[in-house]
Protein backbone atom coordinates (compact mmCIF):
# COMPACT_ATOMS: atom_id res chain seq x y z
CA UNK A 1 0.00 0.00 0.00
CA UNK A 2 2.92 2.32 0.64
CA UNK A 3 4.25 1.40 -2.79
CA UNK A 4 0.93 2.38 -4.26
CA UNK A 5 1.21 5.70 -2.41
CA UNK A 6 4.56 6.40 -4.02
CA UNK A 7 3.14 5.58 -7.43
CA UNK A 8 0.14 7.82 -6.87
CA UNK A 9 2.42 10.65 -5.82
CA UNK A 10 4.51 10.06 -8.93
CA UNK A 11 1.34 10.38 -10.97
CA UNK A 12 0.40 13.56 -9.10
CA UNK A 13 3.80 15.05 -9.79
CA UNK A 14 3.61 14.24 -13.46
CA UNK A 15 0.09 15.58 -13.67
CA UNK A 16 1.18 18.86 -12.12
CA UNK A 17 4.20 19.07 -14.41
CA UNK A 18 2.07 18.35 -17.45
CA UNK A 19 -0.36 21.03 -16.33
CA UNK A 20 2.42 23.58 -15.87
CA UNK A 21 3.81 22.77 -19.30
CA UNK A 22 0.41 22.99 -20.88
CA UNK A 23 -0.18 26.39 -19.27
CA UNK A 24 3.17 27.59 -20.56
CA UNK A 25 4.35 28.26 -17.01
CA UNK A 26 7.35 25.98 -17.59
CA UNK A 27 9.16 24.99 -20.75
CA UNK A 28 11.62 22.28 -21.76
CA UNK A 29 14.49 24.03 -19.99
CA UNK A 30 12.93 22.85 -16.72
CA UNK A 31 13.10 19.28 -18.03
CA UNK A 32 16.73 19.91 -18.87
CA UNK A 33 17.35 20.83 -15.22
CA UNK A 34 15.70 17.59 -14.13
CA UNK A 35 18.04 15.70 -16.43
CA UNK A 36 20.95 17.23 -14.55
CA UNK A 37 19.73 15.75 -11.27
CA UNK A 38 21.05 12.33 -10.28
CA UNK A 39 22.47 10.40 -7.33
CA UNK A 40 25.56 12.62 -7.26
CA UNK A 41 23.40 15.73 -7.16
CA UNK A 42 20.00 14.57 -5.90
CA UNK A 43 18.64 18.02 -5.01
CA UNK A 44 19.98 19.93 -7.94
CA UNK A 45 16.66 21.24 -9.22
CA UNK A 46 15.42 22.52 -5.86
CA UNK A 47 18.83 24.04 -5.12
CA UNK A 48 18.90 26.00 -8.35
CA UNK A 49 15.25 27.00 -8.04
CA UNK A 50 15.80 28.24 -4.48
CA UNK A 51 18.71 30.36 -5.65
CA UNK A 52 16.43 31.65 -8.39
CA UNK A 53 13.70 32.54 -5.86
CA UNK A 54 16.17 34.36 -3.65
CA UNK A 55 17.66 36.36 -6.52
CA UNK A 56 14.33 37.09 -8.17
CA UNK A 57 12.74 38.46 -5.04
CA UNK A 58 15.66 40.85 -4.64
CA UNK A 59 15.31 41.97 -8.25
CA UNK A 60 11.54 42.38 -7.97
CA UNK A 61 12.00 44.51 -4.85
CA UNK A 62 14.56 46.64 -6.71
CA UNK A 63 12.20 47.06 -9.64
CA UNK A 64 9.32 48.10 -7.46
CA UNK A 65 11.56 50.42 -5.47
CA UNK A 66 12.70 52.15 -8.65
CA UNK A 67 9.20 52.57 -10.06
CA UNK A 68 7.83 53.89 -6.79
CA UNK A 69 10.36 56.72 -6.70
CA UNK A 70 8.64 60.06 -7.07
CA UNK A 71 11.34 61.33 -9.42
CA UNK A 72 11.83 58.01 -11.18
CA UNK A 73 13.74 58.22 -14.46
CA UNK A 74 16.39 55.51 -14.39
CA UNK A 75 14.99 53.23 -17.06
CA UNK A 76 18.49 51.99 -17.79
CA UNK A 77 18.98 50.70 -14.27
CA UNK A 78 15.59 49.07 -14.41
CA UNK A 79 16.61 47.45 -17.67
CA UNK A 80 19.67 45.93 -16.01
CA UNK A 81 17.61 44.36 -13.20
CA UNK A 82 15.10 43.17 -15.74
CA UNK A 83 17.71 41.53 -17.94
CA UNK A 84 19.08 39.68 -14.94
CA UNK A 85 15.61 38.47 -14.00
CA UNK A 86 14.84 37.50 -17.57
CA UNK A 87 18.09 35.59 -17.92
CA UNK A 88 17.69 33.52 -14.79
CA UNK A 89 13.99 32.89 -15.45
CA UNK A 90 14.86 31.56 -18.87
CA UNK A 91 17.63 29.42 -17.38
CA UNK A 92 15.19 27.54 -15.15
CA UNK A 93 12.48 27.25 -17.77
CA UNK A 94 10.09 29.82 -16.28
CA UNK A 95 8.50 30.64 -19.60
CA UNK A 96 5.62 32.89 -18.57
CA UNK A 97 7.78 34.95 -16.24
CA UNK A 98 10.35 35.35 -19.03
CA UNK A 99 7.65 36.51 -21.43
CA UNK A 100 6.30 39.10 -19.00
CA UNK A 101 9.89 40.35 -18.57
CA UNK A 102 10.04 40.82 -22.34
CA UNK A 103 6.89 42.93 -22.32
CA UNK A 104 8.25 44.86 -19.35
CA UNK A 105 11.47 45.52 -21.22
CA UNK A 106 9.53 46.88 -24.18
CA UNK A 107 7.85 49.34 -21.81
CA UNK A 108 11.25 50.47 -20.44
CA UNK A 109 12.56 50.88 -24.00
CA UNK A 110 9.75 53.36 -24.59
CA UNK A 111 10.20 55.07 -21.21
CA UNK A 112 6.60 54.17 -20.54
CA UNK A 113 6.16 54.41 -16.78
CA UNK A 114 2.56 53.30 -16.55
CA UNK A 115 3.31 50.43 -18.92
CA UNK A 116 6.17 49.47 -16.62
CA UNK A 117 3.91 49.55 -13.58
CA UNK A 118 1.37 47.31 -15.27
CA UNK A 119 4.11 44.94 -16.38
CA UNK A 120 5.58 44.84 -12.88
CA UNK A 121 2.23 43.90 -11.39
CA UNK A 122 1.82 41.13 -13.92
CA UNK A 123 5.37 40.02 -13.23
CA UNK A 124 4.80 39.87 -9.48
CA UNK A 125 1.64 37.89 -10.04
CA UNK A 126 3.28 35.41 -12.42
CA UNK A 127 6.24 35.02 -10.13
CA UNK A 128 3.99 34.27 -7.13
CA UNK A 129 2.09 31.71 -9.12
CA UNK A 130 5.29 30.03 -10.29
CA UNK A 131 6.71 29.94 -6.78
CA UNK A 132 3.57 28.36 -5.35
CA UNK A 133 3.41 25.74 -8.06
CA UNK A 134 7.09 24.83 -7.79
CA UNK A 135 6.78 24.53 -4.01
CA UNK A 136 3.84 22.22 -4.56
CA UNK A 137 5.92 20.19 -7.00
CA UNK A 138 8.82 19.87 -4.58
CA UNK A 139 6.47 18.87 -1.77
CA UNK A 140 4.98 16.06 -3.81
CA UNK A 141 8.47 15.00 -4.83
CA UNK A 142 9.60 14.89 -1.21
CA UNK A 143 6.59 12.84 -0.17
CA UNK A 144 7.14 10.50 -3.09
CA UNK A 145 10.78 9.92 -2.16
CA UNK A 146 9.76 9.19 1.42
CA UNK A 147 6.98 6.85 0.35
CA UNK A 148 9.24 5.05 -2.12
CA UNK A 149 11.94 4.71 0.52
CA UNK A 150 9.68 3.09 3.09
CA UNK A 151 8.30 0.74 0.46
CA UNK A 152 11.28 -1.56 0.10
CA UNK A 153 11.43 -3.19 3.53
CA UNK A 154 7.74 -4.20 3.35
CA UNK A 155 8.02 -5.52 -0.18
CA UNK A 156 7.07 -9.21 -0.19
CA UNK A 157 8.39 -11.28 -3.09
CA UNK B 1 41.47 9.18 -44.04
CA UNK B 2 43.90 6.28 -43.78
CA UNK B 3 46.88 8.43 -42.75
CA UNK B 4 45.01 10.02 -39.89
CA UNK B 5 43.74 6.66 -38.71
CA UNK B 6 47.20 5.12 -38.63
CA UNK B 7 48.53 8.07 -36.65
CA UNK B 8 45.65 7.85 -34.21
CA UNK B 9 46.26 4.15 -33.60
CA UNK B 10 49.92 4.81 -32.84
CA UNK B 11 49.04 7.58 -30.39
CA UNK B 12 48.56 6.74 -26.75
CA UNK B 13 44.91 7.49 -25.96
CA UNK B 14 45.86 10.50 -23.87
CA UNK B 15 42.46 11.98 -23.41
CA UNK B 16 40.39 8.83 -23.19
CA UNK B 17 41.73 6.92 -20.23
CA UNK B 18 43.70 8.38 -17.38
CA UNK B 19 43.36 7.15 -13.81
CA UNK B 20 44.37 10.52 -12.40
CA UNK B 21 41.77 12.27 -14.56
CA UNK B 22 44.54 14.63 -15.56
CA UNK B 23 43.43 14.57 -19.17
CA UNK B 24 39.85 15.58 -18.50
CA UNK B 25 38.81 18.71 -20.29
CA UNK B 26 39.23 21.68 -17.97
CA UNK B 27 36.66 24.36 -18.63
CA UNK B 28 36.70 27.88 -17.21
CA UNK B 29 33.15 29.24 -17.09
CA UNK B 30 32.41 32.92 -16.57
CA UNK B 31 28.96 34.29 -15.71
CA UNK B 32 27.69 37.03 -13.41
CA UNK B 33 24.42 35.17 -12.73
CA UNK B 34 24.55 32.71 -9.84
CA UNK B 35 21.71 30.65 -11.29
CA UNK B 36 23.54 30.35 -14.60
CA UNK B 37 26.83 29.50 -12.88
CA UNK B 38 25.14 26.64 -11.05
CA UNK B 39 23.59 25.33 -14.25
CA UNK B 40 26.69 25.57 -16.42
CA UNK B 41 28.80 23.97 -13.70
CA UNK B 42 26.42 21.03 -13.51
CA UNK B 43 26.16 20.73 -17.30
CA UNK B 44 29.94 20.51 -17.52
CA UNK B 45 30.42 18.17 -14.55
CA UNK B 46 27.81 15.78 -15.85
CA UNK B 47 29.72 15.82 -19.14
CA UNK B 48 32.85 14.71 -17.26
CA UNK B 49 34.68 18.00 -17.45
CA UNK B 50 36.74 19.61 -14.76
CA UNK B 51 35.09 22.97 -14.06
CA UNK B 52 36.22 26.27 -12.65
CA UNK B 53 33.45 28.86 -12.41
CA UNK B 54 34.05 32.56 -11.83
CA UNK B 55 31.67 35.49 -11.64
CA UNK B 56 33.41 38.06 -13.82
CA UNK B 57 35.88 38.66 -16.60
CA UNK B 58 38.25 40.26 -14.10
CA UNK B 59 38.22 37.11 -11.96
CA UNK B 60 38.75 35.01 -15.06
CA UNK B 61 41.85 37.00 -15.99
CA UNK B 62 43.10 36.75 -12.40
CA UNK B 63 42.65 32.99 -12.51
CA UNK B 64 44.58 32.76 -15.75
CA UNK B 65 47.28 35.02 -14.39
CA UNK B 66 46.54 37.68 -17.00
CA UNK B 67 45.46 40.47 -14.71
CA UNK B 68 48.51 42.50 -15.59
CA UNK B 69 49.94 42.68 -12.06
CA UNK B 70 52.30 39.79 -12.49
CA UNK B 71 52.42 38.20 -15.91
CA UNK B 72 54.16 35.23 -14.42
CA UNK B 73 54.64 32.06 -16.38
CA UNK B 74 54.16 30.22 -13.09
CA UNK B 75 50.47 30.94 -13.44
CA UNK B 76 50.32 29.26 -16.82
CA UNK B 77 52.16 26.13 -15.71
CA UNK B 78 49.70 25.48 -12.91
CA UNK B 79 46.61 26.55 -14.83
CA UNK B 80 45.76 24.40 -17.81
CA UNK B 81 42.46 25.37 -19.35
CA UNK B 82 41.13 23.68 -22.48
CA UNK B 83 38.07 25.83 -23.02
CA UNK B 84 36.65 29.11 -21.81
CA UNK B 85 32.89 29.66 -21.82
CA UNK B 86 31.76 33.15 -21.02
CA UNK B 87 28.49 35.02 -20.82
CA UNK B 88 28.33 38.03 -23.10
CA UNK B 89 26.44 40.55 -20.97
CA UNK B 90 28.30 41.09 -17.75
CA UNK B 91 28.78 44.30 -15.77
CA UNK B 92 32.22 45.89 -16.11
CA UNK B 93 34.08 43.58 -18.45
CA UNK B 94 31.78 42.00 -21.00
CA UNK B 95 32.36 38.57 -22.50
CA UNK B 96 33.51 40.32 -25.63
CA UNK B 97 36.12 42.34 -23.69
CA UNK B 98 37.32 39.12 -22.06
CA UNK B 99 37.52 37.40 -25.44
CA UNK B 100 39.70 40.23 -26.78
CA UNK B 101 42.04 40.09 -23.80
CA UNK B 102 42.47 36.35 -24.17
CA UNK B 103 43.13 36.56 -27.90
CA UNK B 104 45.68 39.33 -27.27
CA UNK B 105 47.60 37.04 -24.94
CA UNK B 106 50.41 35.08 -26.53
CA UNK B 107 50.03 32.46 -23.83
CA UNK B 108 46.27 31.97 -23.92
CA UNK B 109 45.16 32.91 -27.42
CA UNK B 110 45.10 29.27 -28.50
CA UNK B 111 42.40 28.42 -25.96
CA UNK B 112 38.98 28.22 -27.61
CA UNK B 113 36.55 30.78 -26.23
CA UNK B 114 32.80 30.28 -26.50
CA UNK B 115 30.38 33.13 -25.93
CA UNK B 116 26.96 32.51 -24.36
CA UNK B 117 24.12 34.97 -24.68
CA UNK B 118 20.37 35.07 -24.20
CA UNK B 119 20.13 37.57 -27.06
CA UNK B 120 20.04 36.36 -30.63
CA UNK B 121 21.67 39.47 -32.15
CA UNK B 122 23.46 38.82 -35.41
CA UNK B 123 25.83 41.78 -35.18
CA UNK B 124 26.85 40.62 -31.71
CA UNK B 125 27.49 37.10 -32.96
CA UNK B 126 29.49 38.38 -35.93
CA UNK B 127 31.60 40.62 -33.70
CA UNK B 128 32.48 37.73 -31.43
CA UNK B 129 33.32 35.33 -34.20
CA UNK B 130 35.44 37.98 -35.91
CA UNK B 131 37.33 38.51 -32.68
CA UNK B 132 38.16 34.80 -32.66
CA UNK B 133 35.39 33.20 -30.61
CA UNK B 134 35.15 29.50 -31.29
CA UNK B 135 31.39 29.58 -31.15
CA UNK B 136 28.35 31.43 -29.91
CA UNK B 137 25.73 29.63 -27.85
CA UNK B 138 22.23 30.90 -27.28
CA UNK B 139 21.08 30.63 -23.69
CA UNK B 140 19.71 28.68 -22.00
CA UNK B 141 22.62 26.35 -22.69
CA UNK B 142 21.65 22.69 -22.98
CA UNK B 143 23.39 19.38 -22.39
CA UNK B 144 23.47 18.76 -26.14
CA UNK B 145 25.35 22.06 -26.64
CA UNK B 146 27.96 21.08 -24.07
CA UNK B 147 28.31 17.58 -25.50
CA UNK B 148 28.87 18.87 -29.02
CA UNK B 149 31.36 21.45 -27.77
CA UNK B 150 33.24 18.84 -25.82
CA UNK B 151 33.45 16.47 -28.79
CA UNK B 152 34.69 19.29 -30.96
CA UNK B 153 37.37 20.37 -28.47
CA UNK B 154 38.47 16.79 -27.80
CA UNK B 155 38.99 16.22 -31.51
CA UNK B 156 41.09 19.35 -31.56
CA UNK B 157 43.16 18.06 -28.65
CA UNK B 158 43.72 14.74 -30.44
CA UNK B 159 44.87 16.61 -33.53
CA UNK B 160 47.20 18.65 -31.31
CA UNK B 161 48.60 15.39 -30.06
CA UNK B 162 49.00 14.15 -33.61
CA UNK B 163 50.85 17.34 -34.49
CA UNK B 164 53.23 16.85 -31.57
CA UNK B 165 53.74 13.21 -32.43
CA UNK B 166 54.26 14.25 -36.02
CA UNK B 167 56.93 16.77 -34.99
CA UNK B 168 58.72 14.14 -32.94
CA UNK B 169 58.85 11.54 -35.66
CA UNK B 170 59.57 13.89 -38.57
CA UNK B 171 61.55 17.06 -38.65
CA UNK B 172 59.36 19.00 -41.06
CA UNK B 173 56.56 21.22 -39.80
CA UNK B 174 53.01 19.96 -39.74
CA UNK B 175 49.93 22.05 -40.45
CA UNK B 176 49.09 24.96 -38.12
CA UNK B 177 46.96 24.54 -35.01
CA UNK B 178 43.40 23.50 -35.75
CA UNK B 179 42.09 25.58 -32.90
CA UNK B 180 42.67 29.06 -34.28
CA UNK B 181 41.30 29.98 -37.62
CA UNK B 182 40.09 33.19 -39.19
CA UNK B 183 36.41 33.85 -39.43
CA UNK B 184 34.98 31.76 -42.20
CA UNK B 185 32.50 33.39 -44.52
CA UNK B 186 30.66 30.12 -45.07
CA UNK B 187 30.18 29.82 -41.31
CA UNK B 188 28.80 33.34 -41.12
CA UNK B 189 26.44 32.81 -44.01
CA UNK B 190 25.19 29.55 -42.58
CA UNK B 191 24.55 31.40 -39.33
CA UNK B 192 22.72 34.22 -41.08
CA UNK B 193 20.55 31.98 -43.20
CA UNK B 194 19.39 29.44 -40.65
CA UNK B 195 17.90 30.45 -37.34
CA UNK B 196 20.90 31.30 -35.27
CA UNK B 197 19.29 29.59 -32.33
CA UNK B 198 21.81 26.77 -32.32
CA UNK B 199 25.07 27.83 -33.91
CA UNK B 200 26.35 24.35 -33.26
CA UNK B 201 23.84 22.96 -35.72
CA UNK B 202 25.11 20.10 -37.88
CA UNK B 203 25.60 22.41 -40.88
CA UNK B 204 27.85 24.85 -39.01
CA UNK B 205 29.75 22.05 -37.26
CA UNK B 206 30.52 20.35 -40.53
CA UNK B 207 31.66 23.62 -42.09
CA UNK B 208 34.02 24.07 -39.14
CA UNK B 209 35.23 20.50 -39.39
CA UNK B 210 35.98 20.87 -43.05
CA UNK B 211 38.33 23.68 -42.19
CA UNK B 212 40.29 21.65 -39.67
Amino acid sequence: MLGLGADLLWADMNRLLAFLFHQGVLDEQFLQLQQLQDETSPNFVSEVVNIYFHESEKLLRNLRGLLMEREFSDYKKMGIHLNQLMGSSSSIGAKRVTNVCLAFRAATDHNNRSGCLRALEMLEHEYCYLKNKLHELFQIEQQRVLAAGVRYPVQNN
Amino acid sequence: MAGGEVLRQNLPEKLEESPSGANELHVLAVDDSLVDRKVIERLLKISSCKVTVVESGTRALQYLGLDGDKKSSIGFDSVKVNLIMTDYSMPGMTGYDLLKKIKESSVFREIPVVIMSSENILTRIDRCLEEGAEDFLLKPVKLSDVRRLKDFIMKGEVKEGEKRCCKRSRSEDCSPSPMTHPCDSSLLSSLSSSSVLSPLSPSTLSSKKSRL
